[in-house]
């Protein structure tokens, strides 16, 4: 504990590192799960092998996936990137197809029938209607990607893992005590941040 | 470079048939410590509901943090080698196995229960021959998400000196020789993608057998 007293500024540091890190990935992944969720809940042909891929994709080790990737993007903060992206796509889309499977045919046949176009339909009503389940997914895409993003520091992408493999390699225990506290800390803030987000928009949407 | 990895791993094939096997006893005795501690404890929380709520919101958070966190934190109370590494994958092994195992038994329809009871069975014939075999696709989904997580974070083990196909991720580093990295990188994958494929057709198989 005296270490993350005594290096405060440093463990700040390696914490902020982080967390670009992972919102970048999350930004990102975001913005390719969304449509590939929306293209996958539409045709059914594609959701089967879709959801297969990247199942396995997300079995993969990620100390493997990050090693794999050397050859081709080398270290840094783009490899491990690219792997987070790679691994928060199977819970994103997951339940982006969830929520919008999930919502009554009823309703959408009224928003039709109220004279909505497919792209108001989508906005006024699907997304509004699924945000609860695509917001649960992200909560668990935010929780993967920082434990994913601790484990980057190997391929020297920075982040609180630095103080965990350090300490490790050089025998610090109050290092490695510090680099935990310090990660876990940073994944059970997220976890409740998200769950009041996710409580606030459900409740929004019932129309409380 | 894969011909390299190739040949590499002909060159050292004891050390690499040492790597596999400590990696495979590694990770199946620290599902079997879990599922030893937790189905157990699974079973009796969801007969209790203020435990289980006191217990859930422990294993939840347990959930949440890294595994690199809970492996490293081994060191500075066990030291390094294969024990802190066997504990702390016992460790991560629980939250799945118990989270699931709790959620099988509560999800099995008390009318069931109550016609076994009424066919006179005893509480010990009522959970093998009626729980048991309900609960098992759900209990088995929880041990097969322990698995995958048990058999990936063990390539942590290499770096607290607990052996296993990280080593050689940890020594091609070290080197900087990709190729070395690659057999432990392609070998681990395998190895999970593997075990994650063996369970989810023993889970299918449950099913089917629970359906019946």
């Amino acid at each position: 504990m005296r270490y993350l007293v005594e290096h405060s500024g440093a463990v700040l540091a390696l914490l902020v590192q982080q967390a670009w890190l992972t919102a970048a990935a999350l930004v990102i992944a975001s913005a390719i799960a969304l449509p590939l969720g929306l293209l996958a809940a539409r045709k059914a042909a594609i959701r089967g092998p879709l959801l297969a891929l990247l199942d396995v994709l997300y079995t993969i080790p990620s100390l493997a996936l990050f090693v794999l990737l050397i050859p081709l993007l080398g270290l840094g903060f783009t490899p491990a990137l690219v792997a987070l992206v790679v691994y928060a796509q199977i819970v994103l889309v997951r339940n982006v197809i969830v929520g919008l499977r999930g919502i009554d045919p009823a309703v959408l046949e009224a928003a039709r029938g109220m004279g909505m176009t497919g792209a108001q339909r989508f906005r006024r009503v699907e997304l509004p209607l699924a945000a609860p389940v695509i917001l649960a997914g992200m909560r668990v895409a935010i929780l993967v990607t920082i434990g994913t993003s601790t484990l980057a520091a190997f391929i020297n992408a920075g982040g609180l893992g630095m103080l965990l493999f350090m300490g490790v390699s050089q025998g610090h225990t109050d290092e490695i005590v510090a680099g935990a506290v310090a990660v876990s800390a940073l994944a059970l803030t997220a976890n409740v941040l998200m769950q009041r987000l996710e409580a606030r928009i459900a409740s929004a949407v019932r129309g409380d | 470079m894969v011909e390299a990895a190739w040949r590499y791993a002909l060159a050292n094939r004891a050390m690499y048939v040492d790597a596999v096997t400590t990696h495979v006893r590694l990770s199946l005795l620290a599902l079997l410590i879990g599922a030893a501690l937790c189905i157990p404890l699974g079973i009796y929380a969801a007969r209790r509901r203020p435990l289980w709520r006191e217990l859930s919101g422990v294993f939840n958070a347990l959930r949440v943090i890294p595994s690199l966190a809970i492996l490293f934190l081994a060191v500075p109370y066990l030291g390094i080698g294969f024990l802190p590494a066997l504990v702390a994958l016992a460790v991560l092994a629980c939250p799945p196995i118990l989270i699931n195992t709790e959620a099988a038994f509560r999800g099995v329809d008390s009318a069931v229960i109550d016609a076994a009871r009424g066919m006179g069975m005893d509480r010990r014939q009522m959970l093998w021959r009626v729980e048991l075999p309900l609960a098992a696709p759900v209990l088995v989904a929880g041990v097969r998400t322990a698995a995958v997580e048990v058999f990936s974070s063990a390539t942590l083990a290499a770096f607290i000196g607990g052996g296993g196909l990280g080593d050689f991720i940890y020594r091609g580093f070290a080197l900087f020789e990709p190729s070395v990295m690659l057999v432990g990188a392609v070998s681990i994958a395998v190895l999970t993608v593997g075990v994650e494929g063996l369970f989810a057709i023993l889970q299918r198989a449950l099913e089917a057998l629970a359906r019946r």
